[in-house]
């Protein structure tokens, strides 16, 4: 079945980059913001025939701000919670159209983008809902840890020992006193035909899974990395080396999950300390050195989680398939 | 631009304020937030593309020798693609130099 | 060709939505409006209406699936009541701000706490200034050709707003009452396919629902206003070419022996028909009594109405909604406004009956006739009067 959708998938190569943009020059987004460098490379991937639909956030406000709006293909926002729900009437709409002839029958991919507060807090319900219904689109969460738009408020997605404005950190406070909700294990658990988690700093491999999110049928849900200088407090021009850090500090692991089935995309052999990874940023500064073994202790335990969830489900245990990264070439 | 271009009459308003015109934000331009801009060392670069992926405000295009260049209307002067070259061919100027 | 039948009312709306030729429901379950979903759901699955059924999981996002449906110019309707309506609320603004023409009926119900499946107007009344078409039904075959009229109304270019039916929750929804059912040919004479003016395409990109800033918020809300007023005279004509087709006629304002009346009765809603009943009973007495009921609620803004007033010395308003600590019931202070500028205003007395599934008889609108009556004569009460509440 997911053969058969990924039959005319041609892999994105750094040579063969996609030269269309969804997105135009001119929004409004911070210097330096990873978020949108997400979505621009999402919508890179997705083509000209793609409906979109945003939920309320920064990636709403920033292109969209009247009469100006840096989408150059069709989109829509309606609130914050429902960006599931919108997605799902788009569907049916054109669906129900194309069948009853009121509409030539054609391929047009349909994306719902949110946050992480749009998407793990208050949105989760309506995702869940076309999650299990099983709607033909792309969800896709840029997972900046809180809430950005509205001022660095903590989400569930916000990790343990970030200091945000509702989580402060103080002499009573290590900061967000809660470990980050796992997204992509929420969505699996629906059992949807693709999962995958993806991240800026590896543009190829972000936009060969929307790809494969796009071409494969029923809901896809992909969990990307967005740093953001301002919640985050790091420099302007650090956006992609962070996210790159992510990774290899085994803090955001990059994997798939394609009909149940774990594949990790990139095998961290030899992970840089979560002590590395914070330095960079200031919302973190103030975690002393056992605050950072605790937290450097759950994220091995994670990344152990994760490779007994790709052994249990690949009984022949195939090589993790590489990614590139430009620091390789 | 400004938000003056939406001083318009609920008379000629768009039906629900709907945007006609695709990525008509191009009329916006960010490189006025600029306090430093990128300078590329073409005798460096390698035509590799990373600057042009990795720019958070789509300033790079390629010109027809190849190379990738940042077109100042949008750049914002983030730096990114300075920090991201694999072969340094790109550093940082401050606009009043 | 039209058929006589006998039916439940809510069987009789999802027979409505269907010869209709929906492209789209999305829906949530509610008491009272679950039987109209069922038999939607029903007509998909076995093959009468060729439409996409998305049963989702709130009636948020029920709203939303419609938006985003709507917006891909598909014809869209849902239904819900109470509750359901109140998690919508949120959405409901939206729709006609992007001028959507989707269609919705509610059955009303009241709202918690305490929780209360049973009829009253309080849903609706929560509603009031959401930008929505609004009619009231008053029987199965009004519930059935309002549903009808109401896409016509909804889809038509100079309009472009969303439009909810609402019939009362049981004492409607669930009553089997004879009624004419008409068939697609005929329906199809009077509601064109819908021919969206804007939608979500690849061909033509363009952006909806952005952020209005301050330089253009108020226009927009104007233009949205300004399609809302103007949809009165659109809901009149298609009102007027609906009975030219097939014989029933239907108007903003109805009204029952208000010839001489003193003392008028304003109701909205399946309860006028208790009401005439007692109107009927009080005439006989000698009693000068009339009867205006409201069919278009929004926009409410309509000569009809002071024309149907006008003489009249003690009109008596009974809502099925509080308005708690107002200084009367919705449905009144708006009656009061309308009447304010009005050379010999007369003063209009506020009642308030029926919250909650209570039942509201013809001894209730007499005992409403003789306290207006009182009143007249004797001044009213700074407020409004609960009919039938216990004093103990």
């Amino acid at each position: 079945m997911i053969e058969q959708d990924l039959k005319n998938f041609q892999k994105i190569t750094q040579k063969s980059l996609p030269t269309f943009e969804g997105l135009a020059q001119g929004h409004r987004a911070c210097q330096g913001c990873g978020e949108v460098l997400a979505l621009r490379q999402v919508m890179k991937a997705l083509g000209p025939d793609t409906i979109a639909v945003s939920a309320t956030g920064c990636m709403e406000i920033i292109t969209s701000s009247f009469p100006q709006s840096a989408w150059n293909i069709p989109w829509l926002h309606v609130a914050f919670e429902n960006v599931a729900a919108v997605a799902s009437g788009v569907e049916a709409g054109l669906k129900a159209q194309m069948r009853k002839g009121s509409l030539p029958e054609k391929k047009i991919f349909i994306v719902a983008t949110a946050g992480d507060g749009g998407t793990a807090d208050i949105g989760l319900q309506a995702l869940s809902g076309a999650l299990e219904r099983g709607h033909n689109f792309v969800y896709v969460c840029l997972d900046n840890e809180a809430y950005m738009n509205t001022g660095i408020q903590r989400s569930s997605a916000t990790p343990y020992g970030a200091s945000t404005t509702t989580s402060p950190s103080g002499k009573h406070s290590i900061g967000q006193n809660t470990w980050k909700k796992d997204m992509p294990a929420i969505a699996v658990a629906h059992r949807i035909p693709y999962v995958a988690t993806a991240n800026p700093a590896y543009h190829v491999d972000l936009m060969n899974k929307v790809q494969k999110a796009k071409l494969i049928n029923g809901p896809a849900y992909l969990h990307i990395y967005s740093s953001c200088p301002t919640g985050w407090r790091h420099e302007i021009d650090k956006a992609v080396e962070i996210s790159r850090m992510a990774v290899e500090s085994r803090v955001f692991p990059l994997y798939e999950v394609i009909d149940g089935r774990y594949v990790l995309n990139r095998n961290v052999k030899k992970p840089i300390s979560v002590a590395d990874y914070f330095k960079p940023q200031r919302r973190f500064r103030h975690l002393r050195p056992d605050d950072i073994a605790h937290i450097q202790a759950r994220v091995d335990a994670d990344w152990e989680a994760l490779q007994q969830k790709v052994a249990l489900t690949n009984p022949a245990s195939p090589e993790p398939e590489a990614v590139s990264n430009k620091k390789e070439e | 631009m400004s938000t003056s271009s939406a001083i318009i009459g609920w008379k000629n308003l768009t039906l629900g304020c709907a945007i006609l015109e695709p990525g008509s934000s191009r009329k916006l331009k960010t490189g006025e937030w600029r306090s430093q801009h990128p300078v590329l060392d073409k005798e460096k670069c390698i035509k590799c593309a990373i600057c042009y992926i990795d720019c958070p405000d789509i300033a790079y295009s390629q010109n027809e020798e190849g190379y990738f260049i940042a077109d100042m209307t949008y750049c914002k002067g983030c730096g990114i693609c300075a920090n991201e070259c694999p072969k340094d061919a790109i550093t940082m100027k401050m606009e009043e130099e | 060709m039209a058929k006589r039948v006998g039916m439940e009312v809510s069987l009789g709306v999802s027979e409505a939505v269907k010869v209709a030729d929906v492209d789209v429901i999305a829906a949530y379950p509610i008491t009272p409006q679950t039987h109209i979903v069922e038999h939607l759901a029903e007509l998909v699955a076995n093959g009468e209406l060729d439409a996409e059924f998305i049963p989702v999981e709130s009636e948020h996002s029920a709203m939303s699936s419609c938006v985003g449906s709507s917006a891909t110019g598909a014809r869209t309707y849902t239904a819900s009541s109470s509750q359901g309506l109140a998690l919508m609320h949120e959405i409901l603004y939206i729709v006609p701000a992007l001028r959507l023409p989707v269609v919705m009926t509610v059955a009303n119900r009241a709202l918690s706490g305490p929780i209360n499946i049973w009829n009253d107007h309080s849903d609706i009344m929560s509603e009031r200034d959401i930008g929505w078409v609004q009619t009231f039904a008053e029987n199965g075959q009004e519930a059935f050709d309002l549903s009808i009229h109401a896409f016509r109304v909804a889809e038509d270019h100079s309009v472009l707003l969303p439009v909810i039916v609402n019939l009362d929750g049981f004492t409607l929804t669930h009553v089997v009452e004879p009624f004419e059912i008409l068939d697609r040919a005929e329906v199809a004479k009077y509601l064109p396919p819908y021919k969206p003016v804007q939608r979500l395409d690849p061909e033509h990109p363009m952006t909806m629902g952005a952020v209005g800033i301050p330089e253009v918020y108020t226009e927009a809300k104007k233009q949205m206003e300004d399609a809302l007023v103007r949809s009165k005279s659109v809901v009149i004509q298609a009102w007027k070419e609906f009975g030219d087709l097939f014989g029933r006629y239907y108007h903003p304002v109805e009204t029952y022996k208000t010839e001489g009346a003193e003392t008028l009765l304003l109701t909205m809603g399946s309860v006028s028909e208790t009401a005439m009943t007692a109107i009927d009973k009080m005439r006989e007495a000698g009693k000068k009594v009339g009867l205006v009921r409201f069919r278009l609620w929004r926009p409410f803004r309509f000569e009809q109405f002071v024309e149907a007033v006008k003489g009249i010395k003690n009109p008596a308003v009974m809502d099925r909604a509080m308005s708690p600590g107002g200084p009367c019931g919705p449905v009144a202070a708006e009656v009061r406004a309308a009447l304010y500028d009005q050379p010999n205003r007369p003063k209009v007395f506020s009642f308030v009956a029926g919250l909650g599934g209570r039942d509201v008889q013809v001894s209730d609108f007499e005992e409403i006739v003789s306290r207006a009556e009182i009143y007249a004569e004797k001044g009213a009460p700074a407020t409004y009067d609960l009919i039938g509440v216990r004093e103990i």
